[in-house]
């Protein structure tokens, strides 16, 4: 059995038949081949494959293809025009916020979901809102100067 | 090897990318726009099939028999193998050979890989993989250390380090103490699960994509298993996302399983197992029992002092000898031990085979005496800091290891007593214990401890590395060497390397993949040693090339070679100036070889394993730490308030990642000690499989105020590649600081009387325990009949 779906990603309309176990995740990957987004535990702990969907932080192991029917998801390939790049990756990128970069597509998605609420946080509200996302290399102290940075200018 | 000649102070203004800058992550830009390819990111051949491994259920157990049917009656499924399907050797690697790719007829731990099985698509292949029917002929198993120790059952011999006659300084010293303590193994966590990706090529010839620290012993693994040699097996790796020592030999039997079903099958196979799958079936930091019997004098100088380490190495060797080498390597820390004896014991257990992680049992051995440090300052009721400067290594007196190494550069004097001001350790002292006296239910602690941690294999013939560097026609080159990339930035310190010797922007180096066709016999990237070796071998590959385009503009100008200068993306012959790019065009046009290997041998070390004696390390790398926790006592629960370290990487190649390395490693081992916890249950199955239940640290546990310093004045005194220092591991160790202010905290609730008994992982729980433990013992000191 497949299921119709119609998803807006990055601004691009897709129609595809998908199973109703896929995942978004591996829709994302598999389907449309935007390998950016990361996967990580497959249990919605590590946050490696956090995107945005109508405007919210998700992560994208523990949603169905099928619950994005109809939604707008931005990942980080979208995150910005073409050949430029989003205050918070330039600041990521400046701040040296990241090692491997395997979580940094998810950690900026969900910082981007943070300042989009919150625009100047406090570095107390930065760390109260990206524990979901896992970083094992940097001991996040860049992570969160980078986000501070990217605030300052006005992401 | 020659000092560097290049110092960018001499050269005037270099453009971007030379040495000592902090240029950025060589892939940032990749990293920051999900452009960065990682290997399950690498477009798949049509017709490629995923593969899943199916696990032993028991500990310990005879498999009695094997019903494969169901795998094989699975929809999707295309092949199944079993070790009866192997055409070449049923080894991963392991210096032992005890490391099957499938159970024999024995499975040793809960997670052992029994047979592989390759189907359309990931999850049909992962629920295939759990539909064997296997009967076990259960097997006792051993489980923990103890065990371990009471059946003599070891990996490998046990080994002893001794030197001087600790027992009998011990009996003469005017104290004693005698104690036990443990501490708990670590999952590393790399983000990036292990993968491979294995793709069938013409003539048998096997192309594997592997996220492996060490891709040439993936290659020499993949060739044995398909009965094949190292001539017919590439394996490639552009980056990891994260390693930590869990992708040293790990990696082999993940990638040995995709290549042995891409040759049955003759399409790509893929092997990604699942975070649970990857925690459960792969090797993690060994835990360890440490006993302990030492004598000192009124000052706390240690008299004499006998260590007995055990280690729960898992069901083989893997790299339990060196990892457990290392662990006796540095039982003295930062401190000269006149009589010492160190006894270690590899002990086997029926569980996961441990293996390599950042600090390779380094951390184990510092933990031993850093606790020793504790109670003897404990029992003479004085600050630890001043029983471990009592204790340190001299400067020309009391400067010989327990194996006979001296230490040369110590730079400890430097660091301790200018982190002790700049982190007003005293004053926080007296200021924590008044807070102490009027907070009954929140108490703080403090704790500096020192890293001296050697650098190099103490496998010597490791100590060797290669780089091939091509420059083509248009100015543009790329580099290659046998280093792998897994976050630590070694790409970008090697490319800065030879931006610096060619005097060009760094934004013409490609960096190219790990890969065991350009350079051979690499060795593993591990032993913090990356950018040591392959740094030197990308910097001589660099001068072969820069010697011949200098001497082809001597000729070509009509000057004397020496007036041939590379500077500022340009050179300079006599009085002329030609851009690099059209040097390197006049160059091919004249047949000048552009392409060059560079090759590196660390020089003076030597060491003899039977004696436990000689130089097993070219140098050492030191630092210190003072963390300060603060603990609730009606919880356990506690936050690190604040941290500051002072560490010294040598001359930095490049302080913006060096400071993320010590950051990083830091922040990591503050995970080993405090949150991380590995718990079997009692049929040998790791319950903490997921970071649902193992907890690695998060934003939120970063120390509330993080002070990060590199040593100003820092300089090897060995010619390293411009005399920088290994930067990959030493930090870790700086987090032993928090595990002592969180004992210093929970003593404070006696007013210091009384040691806590706190190992390691202090969880909050842990952490309540000991408090629980310290109240009662003060209780029953108050009654006359009470035993301590």
């Amino acid at each position: 059995m497949s299921v119709k779906i119609e998803v807006e990603v990055n601004g691009t309309r897709h129609e595809r038949e998908v199973d109703p176990r896929l995942l978004l995740v591996h829709f994302l990957r598999e389907e449309l081949s935007l390998t950016g987004t990361n996967v990580g535990c497959e249990t919605s702990l590590c946050g490696a494959c956090t995107v945005k969907m109508d405007g919210l932080t998700v992560k994208s192991c523990t949603q169905l293809a099928v619950q994005a029917d109809g939604a707008s998801i931005t990942t980080i390939e979208g995150l910005s025009p073409e050949g430029e790049l989003h205050p918070l990756q330039q600041a990521f990128w400046d701040e040296h916020g990241l090692q491997c970069g395997y979580c940094t597509p998810g950690m900026i998605l969900a910082a981007e979901g943070l300042l989009a609420v919150n625009p100047s946080p406090g570095e107390s509200e930065i760390r109260e809102s990206l524990k979901g996302n896992l970083c094992r290399c940097t001991g996040y102290h860049n992570i969160v100067k980078a986000i501070q940075s990217a605030a300052k200018g006005g992401a | 090897m020659t000092e560097t000649t290049s110092d960018p102070t001499t050269h005037g203004v270099l453009r971007g990318g030379s040495v000592g800058t902090p240029v950025p992550h060589e892939s940032a830009h990749l990293h920051v726009s999900g452009e960065a390819r990682y290997t399950d990111d690498i477009p798949e051949p049509v017709g490629t099939l995923h593969a899943a491994i199916g696990m032993s259920e028991r500990a310990h157990a005879r498999i009695k028999s094997i019903d494969l049917g169901p795998v094989w009656n699975t929809p999707g499924v295309v092949d199944v193998m079993t070790v009866d399907d192997l055409p070449g050797a049923n080894d991963i690697g392991g210096p032992v050979g005890d490391d099957p790719i499938f159970a024999d007829g024995l499975v040793q731990y809960v997670g052992q890989s029994i047979f592989a099985v390759a189907a359309t698509s990931v999850e049909l292949a992962r629920r295939a993989a759990r539909k064997a029917v296997i009967e076990y002929e259960e097997l006792e198993p051993i489980l923990d250390i103890d065990t371990a120790l009471e059946k003599k059952s070891f990996v490998i011999p046990t080994e002893k380090m001794s030197r001087g006659d600790a027992p009998k300084a011990i009996d003469a010293a005017a104290h004693r103490l005698q104690g036990r303590f443990r501490f708990g193994g670590q999952d590393q966590f790399y983000l990036e699960g292990h993968i491979a990706f294995a793709l069938p090529k013409e003539d048998g010839d096997m192309l594997v994509y592997s996220s492996s620290q060490h891709p040439g012993e993936v290659q020499f693994v993949v060739a044995h298993a398909l009965g094949k040699t190292a001539k017919d097996v590439v394996v490639e790796c552009r980056r990891m996302g994260g390693g930590f020592g869990g992708k040293e030999t790990q990696p082999a039997l993940f990638a040995s399983i995709a290549a042995l079903l891409a040759s049955r099958t003759g399409r790509a196979v893929k092997i990604r197992p699942d975070r649970d799958t990857d925690m459960v079936m792969t090797g993690k930091r060994h835990g360890y029992r440490v006993d302990y019997d030492v004598g000192f004098d009124e000052q706390g100088q240690i008299n004499g002092v006998e260590f007995e380490f055990a280690s729960n190495c898992g069901m083989s060797a893997d790299l339990s000898g060196p990892v457990n080498d290392r662990t006796m390597f540095h039982a003295d820390n930062a401190y000269y031990l006149d009589n010492v004896s160190i006894i270690s014991h590899r002990c086997k257990t029926h569980t996961v085979s441990n293996t390599a992680f950042r600090g390779f049992g380094g951390p184990q051995g510092m933990m031993a005496i850093e606790w020793v440090m504790d109670e003897i300052a404990r029992y003479l009721k004085v600050d630890p800091l001043d029983v471990r400067t009592t204790n340190f290594y001299g400067i020309g007196e009391r400067d010989v290891t327990p194996y006979h190494m001296k230490v040369e550069d110590n730079v400890l004097m430097d660091i301790v007593p200018e982190l002790e001001k700049t982190s007003r350790y005293r004053k926080r002292r007296r200021e924590i214990a008044g807070y102490n006296e009027s907070s009954e239910w929140l108490k703080r602690g403090i704790a500096l401890t020192p890293v001296k941690f050697g650098i190099s294999f103490t496998a010597t013939h490791y100590n060797q590395a290669g780089a091939l560097l091509h420059i083509y026609s248009d100015g543009t080159l790329q580099l290659n060497h046998g280093g792998t990339e897994m976050g630590q930035g070694l790409f970008t310190k090697v490319a800065q390397v030879v931006a610096e010797e060619l005097q060009i922007d760094i934004s013409r180096i490609r960096c190219t993949p790990s890969d065991t066709a350009r350079v051979p016999n690499a060795s593993a990237t591990a032993a913090s040693s990356g950018s040591d070796l392959n740094g030197m071998a990308a910097q001589a590959a660099a001068r072969t090339i820069k010697g011949r385009l200098t001497e082809f503009a001597a000729q070509h100008y009509e000057v004397p070679a020496d007036e041939v200068v590379f500077a500022n993306d340009a050179v300079r012959a006599g009085d002329q100036q030609v851009p690099f790019a059209e040097l390197t065009h006049l160059a091919y046009m004249a047949r000048v070889s552009l392409s060059s290997t560079g090759f590196y041998k660390t020089p003076k070390i030597h060491y003899d394993r039977a004696t436990f004696s000689g130089r097993p390390f070219y140098y050492f790398a030191y630092g210190a730490a003072v963390s300060e926790v603060e603990i609730d006592v009606l919880t356990g629960e506690y936050r690190v308030l604040r941290v500051d370290i002072l560490h010294d990487v040598g001359k930095s190649l490049n302080p913006a990642i060096d400071l993320g390395q010590i950051e990083g490693g830091f922040i990591q081992g503050m995970g080993w000690l405090t949150t991380e916890e590995l718990w079997w249950n009692a049929k040998g199955e790791l319950q903490t499989h997921a970071p649902s239940t193992y907890k690695i640290p998060v934003v939120s546990d970063m120390p509330e105020v993080f002070n990060v310093n590199l040593l100003r004045s820092g300089r090897n005194n060995e010619p390293t590649i411009h005399r920088s220092k290994a930067v990959g591991e030493p930090p870790l160790m700086l987090a032993i600081s928090v595990l002592h202010a969180l004992k210093d905290a929970v003593a404070g609730i006696g007013g210091h009387q009384l040691s806590p008994h706190l190992g390691a992982p202090a969880t909050p729980e842990a952490v309540l325990m000991a408090i629980g433990d310290l109240n009662q013992r003060l209780e029953s000191e108050k009654e006359p009949a009470g035993v301590a």
